[in-house]
């Protein structure tokens, strides 16, 4: 019988697997630990501590280790640990480390489209066709129509370098 | 507050709105941070603490909708902010975590503001039944008055900037629990799955034993924050996935009926037997026999309860709205034996 790891009097009869830091980790615990330690109801994955067996390996480690944030002096390795960043600034502190990781958990893109804050105004007529091109772009990957793909990635370079 | 709260049905169990014979509740949630402060990693208790009073006073002033009140999260007692998680106004991490934190919670339940979670901000609104149309123009609607008053980190290429990637862009998460009987007793429910996760979608268990796709109750929600407008991810729920889910449960709800009826009210009436006459019994045993009588009511093979009643007693038999009713802490073992009581006392009654 395998008894409960937190009481260690019970049977375990719950068992959890949690991803914690792109690891998985097994717990097993009785009904009433389990209910304890808020097993039963909703079950929580810490959805942004899963991000460190993400991390896409095209930087060169040693640069790597050596990214720190101005700002807030996070590096990037304690980001990586952590699954969280530090300030708003890292954006751009590990733009180089980051947008890889950023694609792909968002589906290969890195732009966004969607609300932007009253303050900042209403978006340009020249963002509006980004956003338009880059959604049609999206559909056309989805769709496998590559052709068309390849055709609105030059008609989005175009206007990149426009604005 | 939370002495009120407990003395009402939760609001995503009302049982209310559109499909909501399958569909249990809708979800949205905005994440947001605020412009010149570190991350909350990074942030130091005074800077925790100054966003704190900063956030607060900002709710206040952009409530809609009715009162909000403030909960001091970091000041309630253990039981009173579980009480909050089994009602979905906060997350549990955002119970279980530490320092200075808070929630603004809407009257009706259907608007909570967490302070200090994994970000400054995380916006909730929640409904019952099919909504997110509805909530979406709500907690825009939030988001904009809040948005009058503070500066969120907002970055031109990633969108609102999130404590974690993942979050980056429009910072949304949309959830829908489903009540999925059918799908899972013909075993269908695993093509759901794949289905879910090649549009990029988590698929998780709610209400099950801890391991994965047991139970009736699952909760469906994006992984993609970014590249999509706020409207396209949403329709993607409303028009596409949630309706196709729906279609398949009937479907084999139908095939249930016409098939295996016998099988099917046996199910029911079993589960009725057992919550109506236990003596002690688990919270995943509760869920279990749950889920089926509340089938049953939906496919109209038990007409002797309604869905208020289940759906009440899905909220009364978590432990903490148990300890609060009877009014002390009770061990695993006490709460399965009141447990047992509050159910047979219900189903007596109605
Ligand atoms: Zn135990
Ligand atoms: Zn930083």
């Amino acid at each position: 019988m395998l008894y409960c790891q937190q009481c260690k009097k019970q049977a375990a009869t719950v068992h959890v697997t949690e991803i914690d830091q792109g690891e998985k980790r097994e717990r097993h615990l009785c009904q009433n630990c389990a209910e304890e330690k808020g097993y039963t109801a909703e079950k929580v994955v810490p959805f942004g501590k899963s991000l460190a067996g993400f991390i896409v390996q095209n930087v060169g480690a040693k640069e790597l280790a050596e990214l720190t944030c101005p700002h807030c002096e996070l590096t990037f390795v304690e980001f990586r640990n952590s699954g969280l960043l530090g300030c708003p600034g890292d954006y751009d502190a590990f733009e180089r480390a980051l947008v890889p990781l950023i694609e792909r958990a968002h589906e290969g893109t890195s732009h966004h489209v969607g609300k932007i804050p009253r303050r900042l105004g209403t978006p340009r007529p020249l963002e509006n066709d980004l956003v338009r091109l880059r959604g049609e772009l999206t559909k056309a990957v989805n769709e496998e129509k590559y052709e068309q793909a390849a055709t609105l990635r030059d008609q989005i370079k175009t206007l990149e370098t426009e604005s | 507050m939370i002495d009120d709260l407990i003395q009402k049905p939760a609001e995503w169990l009302r049982g209310e709105g559109p499909m909501s014979d399958i569909v249990i509740s809708s979800r949205i949630r905005l994440a947001r941070n605020v412009a010149g402060f570190p991350f909350l990693s990074r942030a130091t208790d005074e800077q925790r603490c100054e966003l704190t009073s900063i956030l607060r006073s900002n709710i206040d002033g952009a409530a809609t909708g009715g009162q909000w009140t403030y909960l001091d999260i970091e000041k309630l007692d253990e039981l009173d902010r579980q009480i909050l998680v089994e009602r979905h106004l906060v997350s549990r991490n955002h119970a279980e975590s530490k320092g200075s934190r808070g929630a603004s919670v809407s009257k009706n339940e259907r608007v909570s503001v967490m302070v200090n979670e994994e970000d400054h901000l995380r916006i909730q609104v929640l409904r019952s039944g099919l909504q997110l149309r509805e909530i979406w123009e709500e907690i825009n609607h939030i988001d904009d008055k809040l948005e009058d008053r503070i500066d969120f980190a907002f970055h031109p290429r990633y969108g609102y900037l999130t404590a974690c990637p993942t979050n980056v862009g429009t910072g949304i998460r949309v959830s829908v629990m489903l009540h999925l009987p059918g799908l899972k007793l013909t075993g269908e429910i695993e093509k759901v799955f794949r289905a879910a996760k090649d549009m990029r979608l988590a698929v998780r268990g709610f209400f099950g034993e801890g391991t994965e796709a047991t139970g009736d109750f699952f909760q469906i929600s994006n992984q993609t924050t970014l590249g999509r407008t706020e409207e396209e991810i949403i329709d993607g729920f409303s028009r596409q996935v949630i309706p196709r889910i729906i279609e398949y449960e009937n479907i084999e709800r139908r095939k249930l009926l016409e098939g295996r009826v016998l099988a099917l009210d046996d199910k029911i009436w079993r589960s009725y037997g057992v919550l109506k006459h236990c003596r002690t019994i688990s919270s995943d045993e509760t869920m279990l026999h749950l889920s089926h009588l509340r089938m049953g009511v939906n496919m109209g093979r038990i007409k002797i309860l309604d869905l208020a009643t289940v759906n009440e007693l899905f909220l009364l038999t978590q432990p903490a709205h148990l300890q609060k009713f009877f009014g002390s802490r009770l061990n695993g073992e006490q709460r399965s034996e009141a447990r047992a009581d509050c159910i047979r006392r219900r189903l007596t009654e109605s």
